[in-house]
């Protein structure tokens, strides 16, 4: 296997505070704002960005958990088998500007997911959403709102991000079987 | 860490793993949330069919089931048996046979007799869930009485429990103590001597015949309900002196720790098991009990027809 590492600790760190400052400024602030996370890590990348947010703004926004399982469309397939874990979105997303975080956006299934499951939880004013890592190839009209970093990739390709809070370091690579 | 159940069926706590009850116990707590939102349903079963089928009354246990699989978004129907073609005659084999062809994916069973639910799972493709069967296993109230217990004490493993009452003839005592065994806890029954097998201790648990003597130093007591029905057989001589000599009231829980867990199955006795401010009490967990019912057997659902 052929891995190549396309974002250490500093440019994940920078990614995430360019990231915050684009949120805050097409946001006009932090007013309104909550950020939910995709397990298990866009939940470490909507709690980086909000710490963020709070450096640069003074304003705490929360940040609620969402877990996808129960809305996935790759279940029957076999495709996938995950164990539900908890959804934890401990206040009201009606009438918010609600920033959607995933590590990597690819086929668009799981935000497609994540967006079904937040509607069911309120009305929100918008959904916006932000990744750490674009890596094309779509299956479902979605783009992402704030990108770390685009990455062309190809099908034969993976990509795995790697963060202190699960993994112990902070890196991303891209592996390819060839 | 197992992501699945082995079986296609739940049959009896007998047969899972400490791994299994962890897994579906896992999967409970994260479920629970569901229940709370104010649309109280996923999409996770939308599609499936599942089928409760009640040969004996219950309240608790088929609203459970048939809440659990439609905050699940599968289609629910419910088969009492007063109301079936069982009443004109149709045999078990040819009741499933006939369920079986209308393609459910999950049959939810209760039965007067034991075996009753592995009976019809060797015939039929979908899975089948034991929902009580005799005197034999009733599974998912002991997984829905551990949840209870984990949510409250965190850790399983070491807890002293006690379980009083009609254990002979309970199968609830039945599957707890074999879901309680699994995980590592300390088990106690108690009751008139009539009314506890003679080869319990098999089973590894302790036996005493003087309540008092069972709730002391007990993190947890399951009350079961007395079946007024045995009186009449006599296996004790009344219910005043059952409630007398077994009943758990204010004056015995003195003894008790401070933290004591009071569950019971339900339907309860009022004043003969268990007296009101008892079950009414701080220490009660009776309510949670149900609340948690709903969550265990969305988790049971999910994992055995959901995915795959």
């Amino acid at each position: 296997m052929n891995t190549r590492e396309v974002m250490n600790t500093n440019e994940i760190s920078r990614a995430i505070t360019r990231v915050a400052h684009e949120v805050l400024e097409r946001n006009k602030g932090a007013n309104d704002l909550v950020i939910v996370g995709i397990r298990t890590r866009g939940v470490y990348l909507a709690e980086r960005l909000s710490a963020k947010i709070k450096e640069i703004e003074g304003i705490d926004v929360p940040v609620g958990i969402i877990d996808i399982t129960l809305y996935r469309d790759d279940v029957k397939s076999g495709l996938s088998r995950h164990v539900v874990k908890k959804t934890e979105i401990p206040f009201s997303i009606t009438d918010k500007k609600v920033i959607l975080v995933d590590d990597v956006l690819y086929t668009g299934r799981s935000i497609r997911a994540a967006i079904d499951g937040l509607m069911d939880f309120g009305r929100p004013a918008n959904i916006q959403l932000a990744v750490l890592i674009d890596r094309g190839h779509r299956e479902l009209p979605i783009m992402a709102d704030f990108a770390g970093k685009n990455i062309p990739t190809s099908y034969h390709e993976s990509v795995k991000v790697m963060l202190k809070e699960e993994d112990e370091m902070d890196k991303v690579t891209v592996n390819s079987k060839q | 860490m197992i992501n699945k159940l082995k079986s296609k069926d739940l049959l009896g706590i007998k047969d899972l793993s400490p791994e299994e009850i962890l897994l579906i116990l896992d999967t409970a707590e994260s479920l629970k949330e569901i229940s709370t939102r104010d649309i109280k349903k996923v999409p996770a079963l939308r599609g499936k069919t599942i089928i409760n089928l009640f040969y004996e009354p219950s309240t608790r246990t088929r609203t459970s089931f048939e809440i659990a699989g439609k905050r699940l978004s599968a289609d629910v129907v419910n088969i009492s048996v007063s109301s079936s073609s069982v009443a004109k005659g149709e045999t078990l084999k040819d009741t499933a046979k006939n369920l079986e062809a209308m393609n459910p994916d999950a049959v939810v069973i209760r039965h007067s007799s034991s075996g009753a639910p592995y009976f019809i799972a060797k015939i039929l493709e979908c899975s089948v869930i034991n929902a009580g069967d005799g005197a034999h296993e009733h599974p998912t109230q002991a997984l829905l009485d551990l949840l209870t217990i984990k949510e409250r004490k965190k850790e399983l493993k070491g807890l002293k429990v006690s379980i009083i009452g009609d254990i002979t003839h309970s199968r609830v005592a039945r599957s707890n103590i074999y879901a309680m065994k699994k995980m590592g806890m300390d088990v106690t029954v108690a009751g008139p001597s009539t009314l506890i097998p003679v080869d319990i201790k098999k089973m590894g648990v302790k036996v005493f015949t003087d309540l008092s003597k069972a709730i002391e130093g007990a993190d947890v007591i399951i009350m079961l309900r007395i079946q007024l029905e045995r009186q009449e057989r006599g296996l004790f001589p009344s219910i005043r002196e059952y409630s007398r000599l077994f009943g758990l009231n204010v004056e015995k829980l003195k003894n008790a720790k401070e933290d004591v867990m009071i569950m019971h199955p339900g339907p309860i006795n009022r004043g003969v098991e268990i007296s009101a401010d008892v079950a009414d009490g701080p220490y009660s967990l009776i309510l949670d009990q149900v609340t948690n019912g709903v969550a265990v057997r969305m988790a049971i659902l999910h994992l055995l027809t959901g995915g795959v």
